[in-house]
């Protein structure tokens, strides 16, 4: 699978572009004040004198094995920061993926369903502007409204603080709060996932029931409906079942994309209502430089985005016969 | 009673620059039994005809302007879906032109076919396992092999000739009156097309199905059907016995169409019919064949021609023919 | 002589007809004007600006932290400047970041991707599609943010960092038109009749990917410059006192909710851009879609 070779040529395009940094990063670690021998000690255990290759090389031996260096920022190993911080991101961005998928296809619907009333003109008009938004701008509007305006949601991190950690099974505070039984915590919880995930959920949600919309415009006047209108199939069953099939398959086609694209925008999100996820604590590595970090921040991020690649393309396959057996025949 | 009969029925698409009125008042009637055809040139309006009697026409864009449409003397135009549905399990089917378009490409031939027949007997109930052997049988029926398997395959998988058979078998897997088959065999191969129509020939004998055949081709005409209408622009233009028609035709236009089909006995190159159908946006006065007739004649710029009755079963609606 | 001088007034009638279409359509209209304002706003802001001098190294705390008023319609921000001015001013960074960005990548990649489709099924395709697929494996904002993170962080870094993942957009783009083009008869025929691979691909292949290329750019610019704000939110781009809309809307934040003025204009602001933009490329797309279909 080509993906594989995609993954290494990243980590090969990270790491020179890492290395290539002007600056001695050792020293840059350790303080200006450290001695030189200390200075020195940490470059050659680092093998920061060496070609770029040979480090390369060490570096990959050590990511093979799950060992991705230590953190000059948070002086952990790198393998731990991500352990606890992944989590959080996980979370959140299942919520947005959860969100705009499923609201962004009812929303199509609606749309599509009642095409050219005011329901359909509302919805298109503020998908319209709504793609044209940034998450962080939606972040900064609804930390605004909701957060302080009207005092609704909590603004900062995943949990209240006068309220305990549930023990942590999954990571997922939502989840873990649901299986030690403590609702009170889950509802906070899910309190704090709100603004930040619908944050990142509204652009690609607006773009989903867009693509939905015309798709299924477009598919009404398609033959084969006619026929099963013919046919006295009940216009429920047609709408809910033969339409619908068809018509979310550009929609999901697209879902991959847009969830990469909000990976990127988490970035942002994470950083103005302080979750502790993986994408601020990027932030946080990027502006220290902090090599090793950075460069299996950006690994863990492709991979992501890899694997939901991989999961829409086997979401499509699944729904879509043509693609799984159109290439072996042609009439 | 007949079977179906259709009166000056008028209709159209409301598009962006204007109204399409394809449908100028189309004439035209079905008895028990009969095996009808209905040719004309792509854009005539055969279709949409067609759709106006299963009332699937797009709504927006469509419209019925005005005119009945009576199957088994009730009048569908006005009917609601509910009255309608019945019409359509049991009352009229219908096969479209292009089978691939005709089929949804992300279901099984099964499920489409199943909910065809299971929603034919709206009244009755019918258990899973009569679905699915009334399935299987009417794949045999249209002779397709291996049926049990058929049923799990997409449409992707199979030939164009293939998808049109199982189009064939699903309007007549409800045992419907009437069957509207338009252009059946136009998209397929040359080759297939003759094996099709007479396979559907065959089981609309062995049914007793009451037949409206829509095609551009004379050949298939004179072939298939006892009795015919050729229609021009939104309506009909000449109806007789197929015999009557290609040994006597009337109309200009009829005229024109049978000394269009090249003949293989090299009497020279077939002359076309000068001109071009019309815009329907703006449609000409009268009998919109007048511009292009050799016969043109003052009324026929003014008034819409009805139909003359020359023979039995032969009608003209063209002035030419008046009194 | 005559020649020319008929293909010229052929490519103008090409021209009107494709105004014509264009501004059948009223939110191309509105997406145009957006834009075309903008550019005003930007290229005149030293005269338009009520402040201009509060681009720059200004303080006036007697005047700091002042809600919207007929003095200042977005009110002041920390330092007492002046942000409708220094909106204006935002908006050149802005555009600057787009056009430097769109004219370094758009070149690089489309070419890039007419060799690549030109040749395709060579070591030539397969090396630049593997790099392309590279660069595609992260999320855009993700690898710029990383790059110029590395780097010092200044607007022409950042600009430096968006170019280098922005470029395999457009080399996708053209490739799949022109490997699906070099098997057409046109381009066969120019192989037979000894026409150099150079002439094949600028002058047989490319003309037939204006009409996407164009479409791209005039999307593209709002996402660059989208892009371009959030790294300097992040703090990545711009710098200090440079008025850029994204680090005017950072700076902001610290402020909420009680100066809200100061994090949400510039937020409009980039906000009504990215608008502008987006309206203007569908126009275009819709008018040049009509065109071939």
């Amino acid at each position: 699978m080509h993906s594989i070779f995609v993954l290494f040529g990243l980590s090969i395009l990270v790491f020179l572009i890492a290395r290539v940094m002007p600056g001695d990063p050792a020293r840059m670690a350790l303080g200006p004040r450290a001695p030189e021998k200390v200075v020195q000690k940490f470059r050659e255990d680092l093998h920061l004198n060496k070609p770029i290759y040979v480090q390369y090389y060490y570096w990959l031996k050590g990511a093979l094995r799950g060992d991705f260096g230590t953190s000059l920022f948070t002086k952990r190993s790198v393998a731990e920061d991500i352990r606890e911080f992944f989590p959080a991101t996980l979370e959140l961005m299942l919520f947005t993926g959860i969100v705009m998928s499923v609201m962004g296809i009812l929303l199509g619907v609606l749309s599509a369903r009642h095409a050219n009333k005011w329901q359909d003109n509302l919805v298109r008009v503020v998908s319209y502007m709504g793609v044209c938004t940034p998450a962080f701008v939606f972040a900064i509007l609804f930390l605004l409204l909701f957060g302080y305006v009207l005092n609704l949601l909590p603004t900062i991190g995943r949990l209240s603080p006068w309220i305990d950690h549930p023990r942590k099974i999954t990571g997922f505070m939502t989840i873990d709060s649901l299986i030690a039984g403590n609702f009170t915590a889950f509802w906070d919880a899910l309190k704090h996932l709100i603004m930040p995930g619908l944050a990142l959920a509204l652009g690609p949600m607006a773009q989903e029931a867009r693509i939905t919309r015309s798709s299924m415009t477009e598919n009404l006047q398609r033959d084969f409906i006619a026929l099963e209108r013919s046919q006295a199939i009940p216009e429920r069953r047609i709408m809910s079942r033969y339409l619908m099939r068809i018509s979310i398959i550009p929609t999901v086609s697209v879902l991959g994309l847009d969830f990469a694209s909000q990976l990127g925008w988490a970035f942002l999100v994470e950083l103005i209502f302080n979750w502790p996820g993986i994408s601020r604590y990027g932030i946080n590595v990027m502006l220290h430089k902090d090599l090793n970090a950075i460069v299996a921040v950006i690994m863990i991020i492709g991979l992501m985005f890899l694997v939901v690649n991989i999961i829409v393309d086997i979401i499509v396959a699944w729904i879509d016969p043509r693609i799984r057996l159109g290439a072996e025949r042609s009439t | 009673m007949r079977l179906l009969e259709i009166r000056q029925l008028r209709a159209g698409f409301n598009v962006y620059g204007g109204t399409l009125k394809v449908l100028n008042g189309v004439n035209l009637h079905l008895n028990e039994g009969e095996k009808v055809g209905l040719v004309g040139e792509t854009g005539c309006g055969k279709t949409t005809t067609a759709k106006s009697t299963l009332k699937i026409l797009p709504e927006p864009p469509a419209e019925v302007f005005g005119g009945e449409i009576l199957f088994n003397g009730t009048d569908v135009l006005p009917l609601g879906q509910k009255e309608m549905r019945k019409i359509h399990a049991t009352g009229i089917s219908m096969i479209f032109q292009d089978p691939t378009a005709s089929l949804n490409p992300v279901f099984t031939i099964g499920d489409q076919l199943r909910d065809t027949i299971r929603y034919a007997g709206i009244d009755g109930h019918i258990t899973k396992k009569e679905i699915h052997e009334r399935a299987v049988l009417s794949l045999r029926d249209v002779h397709l092999p291996d049926p049990e398997r058929m049923l799990k395959n997409y449409p992707i998988q199979l030939s164009g000739g293939m998808r049109q058979r199982i189009c064939i078998a699903m309007a007549l897997a409800t045992q419907s009156q009437l069957l509207i088959a338009d252009e059946p065999t136009t998209s397929l191969d040359v080759t297939i097309q003759a094996q099709v129509l007479r396979l559907l020939g065959e089981l609309v004998e062995q049914k007793e199905t009451s037949t409206i055949l829509i095609t551009h081709s004379l050949g298939v005409v004179r072939e298939w059907t006892q009795r015919v209408y050729v229609m021009y622009a939104g309506s009909m233009v000449e109806t007789a016995q197929t015999a009557d028609l290609f040994n006597n035709p009337l109309h200009p236009y009829t005229e024109g169409l049978m000394k269009a089909v090249p003949r293989l006995t090299g009497e020279g190159i077939a002359e076309g019919i000068s001109g071009r159908i019309p815009d329907y946006l703006n449609p000409p006065g009268g009998c919109r064949f007048h511009p292009r007739c050799p016969h043109v004649m003052k009324i026929c710029r003014e008034e819409k021609p009805p139909y003359f009755t020359v023979d039995a079963d032969h009608q003209v609606a063209c002035f030419l023919f008046k009194g | 002589m005559a020649g020319k001088k008929k293909k010229d007034s052929h490519t103008w009638e090409k021209v009107k007809k494709s105004w014509y279409q264009f501004s059948k359509n009223p939110l191309s209209i509105i997406g145009a004007t957006i834009v075309f304002l903008i550019m005003c706003l930007a290229i005149f802001a030293p005269f338009v600006a009520p402040y201009p001098e509060h681009a720059g190294n200004f303080v006036d705390f007697s005047n700091a932290s002042r809600p919207p008023s007929l003095h200042h319609l977005f009110g002041t921000d920390v330092f007492g400047r002046d942000i409708l001015s220094r909106v204006f001013f935002g908006f050149r960074f802005s555009l600057v970041m787009g056009f430097v960005v769109i004219s370094l990548t758009a070149p690089v990649g489309v070419t890039l991707g007419l060799i690549a489709g030109y040749m395709k099924g060579t070591w030539v395709d397969t090396l630049v599609m593997r790099l392309t697929d590279i660069f595609v494996a992260v999320p855009p904002l993700v690898l710029a943010l990383a790059v110029t993170s590395i780097l010092k962080p200044s607007v022409f870094n950042a600009m430096m960092a968006v170019s280098l993942m922005w470029w395999p957009w457009y080399c996708r783009l053209v490739y799949g038109i022109s490997s699906s083009i070099k098997n057409e008869f046109f381009v066969q025929a120019a192989e037979v009749t000894g026409s150099g691979k150079l002439h094949i691909i600028f002058r047989e292949i490319l003309p037939n990917c204006f009409g996407p290329i164009f479409t791209k750019i005039s999307l593209d610019m709002g996402w660059v410059i989208l892009i371009g704000s959030a790294l300097s939110f992040v703090g990545l781009g711009a710098q200090p006192p440079t008025p850029d809309l994204g680090t005017m809307v950072a700076d902001g934040a610290k402020y909420m909710p009680d100066q809200w003025w100061m994090a949400v204009f510039p937020a409009f602001a980039i906000m009504f851009v990215v608008f502008g933009f987006n309206i203007l490329g569908d126009g275009i797309r819709d008018m040049l879609e009509v065109e071939e279909g």
